[in-house]
C-alpha cells in the first residue's frame, strides 16, 4: 500500500471502472437462448464425450423444474434466459501450442489488464489459465508444472484428455440438484480450469486464472474443478473483469475443490467484474456456488475472497469437513459501493470428529449498496470435539448504506463449540481528520482505513494478489467519501 | 510573519466557542497558550488546521500570507502546519510505518518532490526515531493502536519530527505524562526548533515550560485571549492560579 497506492489512485481519480473497455475479436456464438439443441451445440463444438452431454442435459432437465432462489436479502431484476447468448468463443486455431497463436488482440487485452501470457516475461511463480467469455484461451507453465505429474489445464482439455478423473469428481461436491444456478451451469458451462495434484506432491508454483468476459449479452458459465490427492498442496488464485456495458451480464459459476487425506488447497478469489455505473445501470450478476470437501482426515481447505466488483454477488464458498481433524476456513473482504447488492458468507458442514472451521468476514458498505453476510455452521452429530470460529464486521461509509447479517448455527452435540462474533463500526470524522492533518486526502485515508479494516484478511493472499487487492478496495471506493 | 489571526470567531453546532482571537507568531518563536479547561484552546488549533465541524463566523487567518480558510485540512498540512492532537485517534490494522510513509510521500509530491524509496524511508525513520529518543517499535504497530497515554504523545513528537512542520501545535502534548515522558517531548521540540519554523504549546500546566522555554504566553478564557506576556506570565499563572483569571473577567 502506501505510495503505490497513491500512486495509482492518482492515476484513476475519476473512479471509473478501470477494465471497462471491449476488445474487437473475431467471435462465434451460439444460437440465442436456452434450449436442448443449444446444449448439443455447445458440447458439439466442444467436441465432448457422450459422458458430457448427457450429464448436461440432465442438468438442464432438472434446471427446467426449478425457479431462481429468493432467499437472499437481493433485489433481484427479473432474468430473460432465452435472451442470453451461452456460448462466445474466440475464433481461433483449435490447438494451440505457442503464444504466436493467440489471436494478438486478445493478448493486448491480457496485457492492458496487466496480465502476461507470456511465459518468459512472466512474474516468476504463477502459472495463468486465461479464460476469454467461453473458452480457455492459453494456459501458461503446463510444461513445467507436468514434470510433477501436475495437470493444470483448461476444464474442456480436461474432459479430452483426462477423461476419467473430471468423471470422477465433477458434480461429486456440487451436485447439478444444488441449486437453480448450479443446475443451469451443469447444463451449458462452457470453460474454466481443471487442476490435479498427485499425491504427496507440492504445487511449487501459485496457479492462477483470469477470466474475462468479452462479448456482449453472454453469459459466462465456468467451472472450475481442483482435485488434491493425498499429502498433496496447492495454492490456487481467481480473478475476472468484464467491460462496461449497460446491460445487465449473467456470471454463473461453479467451483468443486476436493481435497483428499493430509492435503491443502487454498484458493484465493479477487472478484473484479463490472458493478454497474453509479446510478446502478449495467453490471455482472455473479451466482456462484464454491465448495470444497476435505474428503480425508487431516485435510483442508482455505477460502480467501475479495469481493469488489459486480452489481449482485450471490456467493457462498463453502467446505464440508467429512474427514477427520479437517479444517476449513473463510476469509472474505466483500465492498458494496453506489448501488452494488452483495449476499456473501460462507457454510462449514461439520461431519467428521474434530473438524474445525473459521469464518472472518470484513463487509464493507458504501453509497446506496447493500452488503449482506450469510453464513451456516452446522456441527452434526457425529462431529465430536469440533469447534467453529465466526467474525463478522461491517464497516459503514455514508448512511445510505446498509450491512445485514445472517448467521445460521446448528450444533448437534455437545462437545463442540461454535462462537460467533459481529461487530458493525463507521470510519469516524476523527480518523479521517487525523489522516488529513498529515497530509493524507479524504480518498487515500479512506484506502488506508479501509485496507486497515481489512487486513486480517489480505494478508491471507498470495503476494502476487495482496498488491492487486489493496489498489482494488481504495479504488472501488472512491468518491464515497466527503 | 508566519501566523497572523485576527478577530477570529468560530462556532460549533451554533454555540460561539473563540470569541475573537488575536495572534502573531513569528518564524523562530514558541508561543504557549494557557488556560481553564473548555475555554477554547483545543478549539483555537482545530480551527487553524481546518476542521470543518467548527464554523468561522468572522475574522482571518493568515499563514505565510495566504488566506487558510482557502484550504482544505490536508493542503493546510502540506503547507507545514502540524498538529499534536490531544487526543490520537487510533486506526486499527493500518502500521505507524505504512501511515507515515503514504503522509510523507504525499507532502513530497505537494511540494514538487519525487517519493521517498522504501529503503530512504526507513532510515529516515530510524533517524527521526533517534532524535526523538522513542527506542520502543512503535512503528511497527498500528497507528495509536493499543498504545498507552504516553506512547500516544511521544508518538505525536515522532511524527512531527518525520513531517518537519513549519509550524507546530501541541495540544496538550504534556498532560498526563511522567517526567521522563515530558523530557522527551520538550527535547523533541528544542530538537526540531530552527529559525525557520515556529511552535504553539497548548498545556494546562507551567510544568513543561521549565523544559521548552516559550517567547510568548498567552491565556486563554472564554474564547478570548485574555493576557499575553513573556515566560515569567506562566510562573505567575502557576502560582495564582486560574481563579486569578477567572477574577478579572
Ligand atoms: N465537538 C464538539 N461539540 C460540541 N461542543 C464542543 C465540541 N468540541 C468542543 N466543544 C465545546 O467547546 C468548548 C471549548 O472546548 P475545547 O476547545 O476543547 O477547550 P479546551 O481545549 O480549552 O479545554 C467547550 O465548552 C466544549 O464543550
Ligand atoms: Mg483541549
Amino acid at each position: 500500500m502506501g505510495s503505490d497506492s497513491n500512486n495509482f489512485i492518482s492515476e484513476y481519480t475519476s473512479g471509473e471502472y478501470k477494465y471497462g473497455f471491449h476488445t474487437e475479436i473475431d467471435t462465434e456464438f451460439a444460437p440465442i437462448g436456452l434450449t436442448e439443441e443449444t446444449i448439443r451445440y455447445i458440447s458439439a463444438r466442444k467436441n465432448e464425450p457422450e459422458f458430457m452431454l448427457g450429464y448436461r442435459l440432465k442438468a438442464y432437465r432438472h434446471w427446467l423444474t426449478l425457479k431462481m432462489p429468493t432467499w437472499a436479502h437481493l433485489e433481484i431484476p427479473p432474468i430473460d434466459f432465452q435472451d442470453i447468448i451461452y456460448y462466445a468463443a474466440p475464433k481461433r486455431k483449435p490447438e494451440l501450442s505457442s503464444l504466436d497463436e493467440v489471436d494478438p488482440e486478445l493478448l493486448e487485452t491480457f496485457n492492458k489488464l496487466g496480465i502476461s501470457l507470456d511465459e518468459q516475461k512472466k512474474l516468476a511463480g504463477v502459472a495463468v489459465d486465461a479464460v476469454v467469455d467461453s473458452v480457455s484461451v492459453k494456459t501458461t507453465f503446463s510444461e513445467t508444472l507436468s514434470k510433477y505429474g501436475i495437470i493444470f489445464c483448461s476444464f474442456s482439455e480436461a474432459v479430452q484428455k483426462h477423461p476419467d478423473l473430471v468423471k470422477q469428481y465433477m458434480g461429486s461436491v456440487v451436485p447439478y440438484t444444488d441449486n437453480f444456478f448450479a443446475a443451469l451451469n451443469s447444463a451449458v458451462f462452457s470453460d474454466g480450469s481443471f487442476c490435479y495434484i498427485p499425491k504427496d506432491v507440492r504445487c511449487p508454483i501459485e496457479l492462477s486464472t483470469y477470466f474475462r468476459i468479452n462479448a456482449a449479452n453472454t453469459g459466462q458459465f465456468e467451472r472450475t474443478l481442483i482435485v488434491a490427492d493425498e499429502g498433496a498442496y496447492v495454492s490456487y488464485m481467481e480473478g475476472c473483469t468484464a467491460p462496461q456495458r449497460d446491460e445487465n451480464q449473467l456470471h454463473a459459476a461453479v467451483v468443486e475443490i476436493v481435497a483428499l487425506k493430509d492435503a491443502e488447497v487454498k484458493y484465493s478469489t479477487v472478484q473484479n467484474w463490472y458493478p454497474g455505473d453509479k446510478e446502478g445501470r449495467g453490471g455482472i450478476f455473479n451466482f456462484v456456488t464454491k465448495r470444497g470437501i476435505c474428503k480425508g482426515s487431516n485435510a483442508k481447505i482455505s477460502w480467501t475472497q475479495v469481493e469488489t466488483g459486480s452489481a449482485i454477488t450471490w456467493k457462498y464458498p463453502s467446505c464440508i469437513l467429512l474427514g477427520d481433524n479437517s479444517v476449513g476456513e473463510f476469509y472474505s473482504v466483500a465492498v458494496t459501493n453506489n448501488h452494488q447488492q452483495a449476499d456473501t458468507g460462507s457454510k462449514m458442514l461439520h461431519v467428521g470428529r474434530n473438524t474445525r472451521s473459521t469464518i472472518i468476514s470484513k463487509g464493507i458498505s458504501a453509497g446506496k449498496s447493500n452488503n449482506s453476510y450469510r453464513g451456516l455452521v452446522r456441527i452434526s452429530k457425529n462431529a465430536v470435539n469440533s469447534r467453529n470460529y465466526s467474525q463478522c464486521d461491517s464497516l459503514l461509509l455514508g448512511d445510505k448504506c446498509g450491512a445485514h447479517t445472517f448467521p445460521y448455527i446448528q450444533t448437534e452435540n455437545k462437545s463442540s463449540i461454535v462462537e460467533h462474533e459481529a461487530t458493525t463500526s463507521k470510519i469516524s470524522e476523527d480518523q479521517l481528520f487525523y489522516c488529513q492533518q498529515r497530509g493524507i486526502d479524504t480518498e487515500n485515508a479512506v484506502g488506508l482505513i479501509v485496507n486497515g479494516y481489512a487486513k486480517e484478511v489480505l494478508k491471507k493472499l498470495p503476494m502476487e494478489f495482496a498488491v492487486e487487492a489493496q489498489k482494488l478496495l481504495s479504488i472501488s471506493l472512491e468518491g464515497s467519501v466527503g | 510573519m508566519l501566523l497572523k489571526i485576527t478577530n477570529l470567531h468560530a462556532s460549533i453546532k451554533g454555540k460561539e466557542i473563540l470569541k475573537g482571537i488575536d495572534l502573531e507568531v513569528n518564524k523562530g518563536e514558541i508561543h504557549a497558550i494557557m488556560g481553564p479547561n473548555g475555554t477554547g484552546k483545543s478549539t483555537l488549533a482545530s480551527v487553524i488546521a481546518g476542521k470543518d465541524e467548527f464554523e468561522v463566523t468572522e475574522g482571518e487567518i493568515l499563514y505565510n500570507a495566504k488566506n487558510l480558510m482557502t484550504l482544505s485540512v490536508e493542503e493546510r498540512a502540506r503547507e507545514g502546519i502540524f498538529l499534536g492532537f490531544q487526543y490520537p485517534v487510533e486506526i486499527p490494522g493500518v502500521s505507524m510505518t505504512n501511515f507515515m510513509r503514504t503522509a510523507v510521500n504525499e507532502i513530497r509530491k505537494y511540494r514538487g518532490l519525487d517519493p521517498l524509496s522504501a529503503g530512504e524511508f526507513l532510515k529516515m525513520m530510524e533517524e527521526k526515531k533517534k532524535l526523538v529518543e522513542i527506542t520502543s517499535n512503535l512503528t511497527n504497530r498500528s497507528v495509536n493502536e493499543g498504545f498507552s497515554g504516553g506512547e500516544k504523545k511521544r508518538n505525536e513528537i515522532f511524527q512531527m519530527a518525520m513531517l518537519e512542520p513549519t509550524l507546530a501545535i501541541l495540544d496538550e502534548t504534556d498532560s498526563g505524562l511522567d517526567i521522563d515522558a515530558l523530557r522527551v517531548v520538550a527535547n523533541g521540540v528544542n530538537k526540531l526548533r530552527t529559525p525557520e519554523n515556529a511552535f504553539v504549546v497548548i498545556t494546562h500546566y507551567q510544568r513543561l515550560l521549565e523544559y521548552i522555554i516559550p517567547d510568548f504566553v498567552h491565556v486563554l478564557f472564554e474564547g478570548r485571549i485574555v493576557k499575553s506576556g513573556g515566560k515569567e506570565l506562566a510562573l505567575e499563572l502557576e502560582e495564582k492560579g486560574y481563579d486569578w483569571i477567572k477574577q478579572q473577567h
